[in-house]
């Protein structure tokens, strides 16, 4: 059965609040149901509260979020990568399983599943180790695996490499564009300018809790409108 | 609705296990039951009457208090005026005499007060608060101390005479006090019984005995059933005959500890 | 000194000869403690759980009162519990007291606070560790609490294991609703209690020895069983 989409998402003047100070917005943005976006802008701007936004992991202040479908039907299609991959204390196998079975899938066909996406994500020796143990940028890799073993509508990625080394890097890059080559809408934060400008399909950059600008990649690079935009993209320190 | 099905449960259980034993409870004052003798009689009592006696050893004060709450089936106890208000108050139909030992002076065994060479009991106490001289009390309203209470008072000894500096009130059962008393190498009354049965006694010393005023009657209470309805009040009389049976007389007169005979028999039929 | 090495002989002594009132005693002590702690699990570990990750208004006054009750002596509770259960008192006519029930019910009232507690602690920061992943993988609040008793088991049986010690040496409420009746509601921390009040140190030293002996015994079992210390497990 095939089920309706939950994208576009229309966000119309959303913000995060806490107490008077305004973390992220108002933003207004459209998702369409393909593209890979990267949220851009140095540390601080918001990015990955602009993120948790999205996602419905922070309440909405003002304005509103708008999926095709209800919230909670929204929420089972969407996948979230975290920037510190929460393990589970589990064997690795068991993580990666953990989403299909908190939706009722049956035992056996999770654990098949959960055995395909290791072996994805090239971890098939790590089945039945503990997840904690395991290295930076294999945690990253599983988190990936549970991520998109439910074949989600949409991916959000909190700088998931921001921890990893280059080979680790490359690794989830590639998995990533795999994804998106897929069909997965992504939306990823990042601050590392040379991720942006391997992965962006469009860009969202953010300033200070504002989208300063949004653009298609190519243009975004090539010509960038605002002065913050410029410094970032030269490898200045924005402020 | 759970809480009804649980306590259902409970009662259901409660009542198997009441119909299938045959049980009492008896509760006794610590210095009946330090000397000795329970553990000579329950198991006689098990085999001539089938009964099982469940002994609860607490102070007096308590097994009053469990009497008189129908907690148990009868009491053994040592403080006739008690006895008396208890049996007034109808919580008992009647007091039965059963044995008596004494009570003794116990002390460090130097008496640095000298009342082994006192001439009444009166004068023993007298001359300890005389000389301040270090005195462990149950302090537990038991039967061993209100004798002790009385002694002071024929010695005109008030409370306020007995400053804490030498009078040191434990609150305990005999055995209790008496391990205090030889911590603190200090004088003490006990009963007979539990003194010589005592396995802590130190530099502690037998130093008085002999005054009629240290008699100490033993007596069995059953619970009234009148007033407890639940309470095994057959048992509860089964057991008190057996106690003034000439059965329990020889028990009761043949227990010796160290040579020494504990208690004399005096119940009546 | 010499009561204390006397004490240690008379232990093992009372051991190897399989003694029949120690193993009486001691069976009584376990049942006692066993039973009263499984209830105590059965509502403090899940209440500690619940407590943890819901929000509720009275969140502070419900751990403050719960850690209050942590340090409830025992004695009292056995008190309470006596009036409660006394042919004189409300839950007389089930004739509970005086019997093994009754101090498995003090046990039960004694122990939870310090079980539910210390399980509440040891989820809330499992919670705090699961909390986005669990939301963001859309978890309903009972799908959340039966992951965090599952992967958090380990610091749940710390906790068990922790009322079980509080319990075992516990001797103030047993012996006010137990009455410590030889054969039937005697257990070792009252026999010991009896034995010292009779003078009787080396006897009840030994009796000490063998419950310290008991304890570390369930626990070392215990643990074995989960196999806490196996390398590499979490």
């Amino acid at each position: 059965m095939v089920e309706p989409p939950i994208l576009p998402l229309i966000v119309k003047n959303a913000s995060v609040r806490r107490g008077r100070k305004v973390l992220i917005g108002p933003v207004t943005l459209t998702l369409a149901p393909t593209g890979l976006t990267v949220i851009m802008g140095p540390n601080g701007a918001g990015k990955s509260t602009l993120l948790r936004l999205l996602h419905g992991m922070e309440r909405v202040s003002g304005g509103s979020i708008h999926w095709q479908v209800s919230e909670p039907e929204a929420r089972k299609r969407q996948s979230f990568v975290f920037q510190t991959p929460i393990m589970m204390r589990r064997k690795a196998i068991d993580n990666v399983a953990y989403p299909l079975l908190v939706h009722g899938v049956d035992r056996r066909l999770a654990r098949q599943k959960a055995i395909d996406w290791l072996d994805r994500v090239g971890l098939s020796d790590s089945a039945d180790k503990q997840a904690p143990v395991l290295s930076g940028g294999e945690r990253q890799k599983l988190a990936l695996a549970r991520a998109l073993i439910r074949d989600p509508d949409i991916l959000f990625l909190d700088e998931p490499c921001a921890n990893l080394d280059g080979r680790a890097t490359r690794e989830l890059e590639d998995l990533v564009l795999a994804a998106y080559e897929n069909g997965t809408r992504i939306v990823m934060a990042t601050h590392d300018i040379g991720q942006a400008r391997r992965l962006a399909r469009d860009v969202l950059f953010i300033y200070r809790g504002k989208v300063h600008e949004a653009a298609l990649a190519p243009l975004f690079f090539s010509d960038p409108q605002t002065r913050e935009a410029r410094a970032f993209v030269r490898g200045d320190i924005v402020e | 609705m759970m809480s009804r099905i649980f306590f259902t449960a409970c009662a259901v259980i409660c009542l198997a296990v009441a119909a299938t034993a045959d049980q009492m409870k008896l509760a006794v004052t610590t210095s009946f039951h330090n000397s000795g003798l329970a553990d000579v009689l329950i198991p006689e009592i098990k085999k001539d009457l089938d009964l099982e006696v469940q002994l609860l050893v607490v102070g007096t004060g308590q097994a009053i208090r469990l009497g008189a709450a129908g907690d148990v089936d009868a009491i053994l106890v040592h403080s006739k005026n008690s006895e008396e208000t208890f049996v007034a108050e109808g919580n008992a139909t009647q007091r039965t005499e059963i044995m008596f030992n004494d009570f003794v002076l116990i002390g460090p065994s130097s008496d640095p007060v000298g009342i082994s060479k006192a001439e009444t009991v009166v004068g023993a106490v007298a001359k300890i608060a005389k000389n301040k001289a270090l005195f462990v009390s149950r302090g537990d309203d038991s039967g061993t101390h209100k004798k002790e209470l009385a002694l002071w008072s024929l010695a005109n000894i008030g409370a306020s005479d007995r400053d804490i500096a030498w009078y040191k009130e434990v609150g305990a059962g005999m055995g209790a006090a008496l391990n205090t008393a030889s911590g603190l190498n200090a004088y003490i009354i006990s009963d007979r019984a539990s003194w010589l049965k005592f396995g802590n006694k130190g530099d502690l010393k037998l130093l008085y005995a002999g005054d009629t005023l240290l008699f100490n009657q033993y007596a069995y209470l059953p619970v009234n059933q009148a007033k407890h309805d639940h309470v095994n009040s057959e048992q509860a009389e089964v057991l008190g005959n057996w106690l003034v049976s000439d059965r329990a007389k020889n028990l009761i007169n043949g227990y010796k500890l160290l040579g020494e005979q504990l208690f004399q028999f005096n119940g009546s039929q | 000194m010499n009561e204390i090495l006397e004490g240690l002989r008379q232990a093992a002594y009372l051991v190897f000869s399989l003694d029949r009132d120690l193993m009486e005693i001691s069976l009584m002590s376990l049942r006692v403690t066993l039973t009263a702690v499984a209830a105590a699990s059965l509502i403090g570990l899940p209440l500690g759980c619940w407590m943890a990750v819901r929000r509720f208004r009275y969140r502070r006054f419900v751990i403050a009162t719960l850690n209050a009750l942590m340090g409830l002596p025992p004695v009292v509770v056995g008190l309470i519990v006596y009036l409660m259960l006394s042919r004189s008192g409300p839950f007389g006519v089930f004739g509970l007291l005086f019997t093994p029930t009754s101090m498995i019910i003090a046990q039960v009232i004694i122990l939870t606070p310090l079980v539910a507690s210390i399980a509440h602690q040891a989820i809330r920061e499992l919670w705090a560790e699961y909390h986005d992943l669990l939301i963001s993988v859309n978890t309903s609040r009972n799908q959340r609490i039966a992951t965090l008793l599952w992967d958090g088991r380990r610091a749940l049986l710390t906790a068990s294991l922790a009322g079980f010690g509080r319990g075992i040496g516990e001797v103030g409420a047993i012996m006010i609703v137990g009455g410590n009746i030889d054969h039937a509601t005697r257990v070792l921390t009252t026999a010991i209690a009896l034995e010292t009040g009779k003078g009787n140190f080396s006897l009840a030293l030994a009796l000490g020895f063998i419950l310290i002996g008991l304890a570390v015994l369930v626990n070392l079992i215990i643990h074995s069983l989960s196999k806490t210390e196996v390398s590499g497990r979490w």
